[in-house]
Order: structure tokens, then C-alpha cells, then sequence
């Protein structure tokens, strides 16, 4: 089970809700990843079209925790008053903090997103916050009092995987709280990977909503998650430089 | 009276005088909204007992799909 501040899941894939080609492909791709936690961001309504379509609406929200982020925030002041915004609709007390600081490579800004989660865990929020893989940053986080680090596996959207394993690694053995590995997944064998390093759950969006076929890609998401997850928990075999044959050697009637 | 939705300058007929009043004018009382005004941002049981003035600069705000 993944337990985040007082609440438990069973799945350790959490869902963003960004970019799908269609409302009816995105539900199916959120039933068959068994995901229980979605994310959301918050955006200005278009009051003079109330009749437009938004995926909140078209879903059960008891069968699942929403986690709105605070993109598009550039401060910690910013990112505090988009979760005080989404916290006021009394759907959710979780905040994933995302303090852009590089427009570019869209790399979290580290001090903003420290001082956002200080004063979002004081404000009695779970905070999950997005960060870089920074070991020393992630235990400072993880000191301010937040619920989960969310370290980046590669820059949100490109789909490079995990690019700094051995900073993944310390992070999770360091942490005391959840370690989520969020952004830059491309593939299944990505999230794997993230999972046979200790990671306690994965987050992800385009990996899923831009596959050609998203449907399929967020069952092999929930399956590699879960291969990973029990790879892990197994414990894999030491690496050897060379051969040892798994046949026995004696008895052979060869000679 | 004129307020400020979203950054837009609007014009309210007179019978809106609720936070309540302008959701129902613009059909979004059945939506997951959030309002803010001048930066105090209300829970849904305050809408109905918030009063709007001139000049309230007025965001609604929504869930959308993001990562």
C-alpha cells in the first residue's frame, strides 16, 4: 500500500489529466490504469461559455483523490494562493506544489518551492511537492514537513526517463516520507525502472495521453508499475562480471 | 454595477447582488467553481451570503486537466 499523510492506495500510478485526444479515450485510459489519484491544474473559467466540457464534471470524484497542482506559479505566494484556491472547493486538502523557475526546461524553482511547502504544511494542506532530482533539496522538503517528495525523472514532457539514476537512489534512501517519481517518464520500462529503485509510486501524463494509443499505454503503465514494484520488493541478484551456469555441474554424462 | 471577472471588465444588471446571484446569471452554480474576490477567496457556503460591490475585481476559477 502507498500512504501518503493519513490515506492509503492501493495503486502506485498517479494519473495526470492533461492532453488526451478525446474525454472518452481519457476514461478509459483512467479506468484500466486503476490509477486512485488524479491531477488537475487550475485555470481562470471561461464564464461566457459555461457549457464547455471539462473532465472533473464527467467523473465519480468518490472513486478518487484529486491532486491539483499549482502550475503556472512562479512564487511560493503564487503557488500558496492557486492551493488555497482549489482547496476552497472542498474536493481535496492534497496539493501537488509546482514552482516553475526555468520556462525552458520547466525545472522547479528550489528555494520558492521549499518556502511554498513550508507555509502549505503550516496551512494544514498533504503537500506533495515537485522538485528536481536535488538529493540535499528533497531532505530539506522532506524536513519542512511535506507528505511525498516528487523528484523528476527527466524534464516534464520530454519522455527521457530517468537520467540521473544515482541521485533517484539516494533520494529514496534518505526519505522517510513517499518518494514519487514525477515527470519525464517516456515508457514502461521507464517506470520500471523507477520502481526496482525503491520508488514508493510513479507520476505521469504525456507518456500515456500522448501515446498513439493511450488506452493500452496506461495498462502497460499500471502493469510495469506493479512489475517494478514487485522486482523491488523480490530484491534483484547482485551483478557478476562473468557467466555462472545455472545447470548443475556435476553429473553431466558427457566425458 | 461594473466588476472585473477574469480581467475583463463586465457591466452586472442590478438584480445581481450575490456571489450566489452572479453564478446562477452566468449558469455556473451546478459547476466545481471557485471564486476570489479582491483576493479573499470564498468556500461554497459563502456565496450566498457575499455581497458584490462596484469595482470587486472577481476571479472564477476551475479545474482543468494537467499533470
Amino acid at each position: 500500500m502507498l500512504k501518503i499523510g493519513p490515506l492509503l492506495f492501493e495503486s502506485r500510478l498517479l494519473l495526470g489529466t492533461g492532453k488526451y485526444p478525446s474525454f472518452t479515450i481519457q476514461r478509459q485510459a483512467v479506468e484500466v490504469s486503476k490509477t486512485e489519484i488524479l491531477t488537475f491544474a487550475i485555470r481562470r473559467m471561461n464564464i461566457f461559455e459555461p457549457s464547455q466540457p471539462n473532465f472533473l464534471e464527467q467523473l465519480d470524484t468518490s472513486r478518487y483523490t484529486l491532486l491539483p497542482n499549482t502550475a503556472g506559479a512562479k512564487t511560493a505566494a503564487e503557488a500558496v494562493r492557486i492551493a488555497k484556491l482549489a482547496k476552497a472547493s472542498g474536493l481535496c486538502d492534497m496539493i501537488k506544489v509546482e514552482v516553475i523557475g526555468c520556462d525552458k526546461t520547466l525545472l522547479p524553482d528550489p528555494m520558492e518551492t521549499l518556502k511554498a511547502t513550508e507555509e502549505l504544511v503550516k496551512e494544514g494542506f498533504i503537500v506533495l511537492p515537485y522538485t528536481s532530482d536535488d538529493v540535499v533539496l528533497a531532505r530539506k522538503l522532506q524536513e519542512a514537513g511535506c507528505h511525498a517528495v516528487m523528484p523528476g525523472a527527466s524534464p516534464i514532457g520530454s519522455g527521457q526517463g530517468i537520467i540521473n539514476p544515482v541521485n533517484l537512489r539516494f533520494i529514496i534512501e534518505q526519505a522517510a516520507v513517499p518518494v514519487i517519481v514525477d515527470a519525464g517518464i517516456g515508457s514502461p520500462a521507464d517506470a520500471a525502472a523507477a520502481m526496482e529503485l525503491g520508488a514508493d509510486g510513479v507520476l505521469l501524463n504525456t507518456a500515456v495521453s500522448g501515446a498513439n494509443d493511450p488506452v493500452k499505454m496506461a495498462k502497460a503503465m499500471r502493469l510495469a508499475i506493479e512489475a517494478g514494484r514487485l522486482g523491488f520488493e523480490a530484491g534483484r541478484i547482485a551483478k557478476k562480471r562473468y557467466a555462472t551456469a545455472s545447470s548443475p555441474v556435476e553429473g553431466m554424462s558427457i566425458g | 454595477m461594473i466588476v472585473v471577472i477574469n480581467g475583463e471588465s463586465v457591466s452586472l444588471p442590478a438584480q445581481i447582488v450575490s456571489v450566489s446571484d452572479l453564478l446562477k446569471h452566468y449558469e455556473l452554480h451546478e459547476k466545481v467553481v471557485v471564486v476570489e474576490i479582491n483576493g479573499e477567496i470564498l468556500t461554497g457556503t459563502e456565496h450566498q451570503i457575499t455581497r458584490l460591490s462596484d469595482k470587486d475585481r472577481i476571479e472564477i476559477v476551475h479545474f482543468v486537466g494537467g499533470g
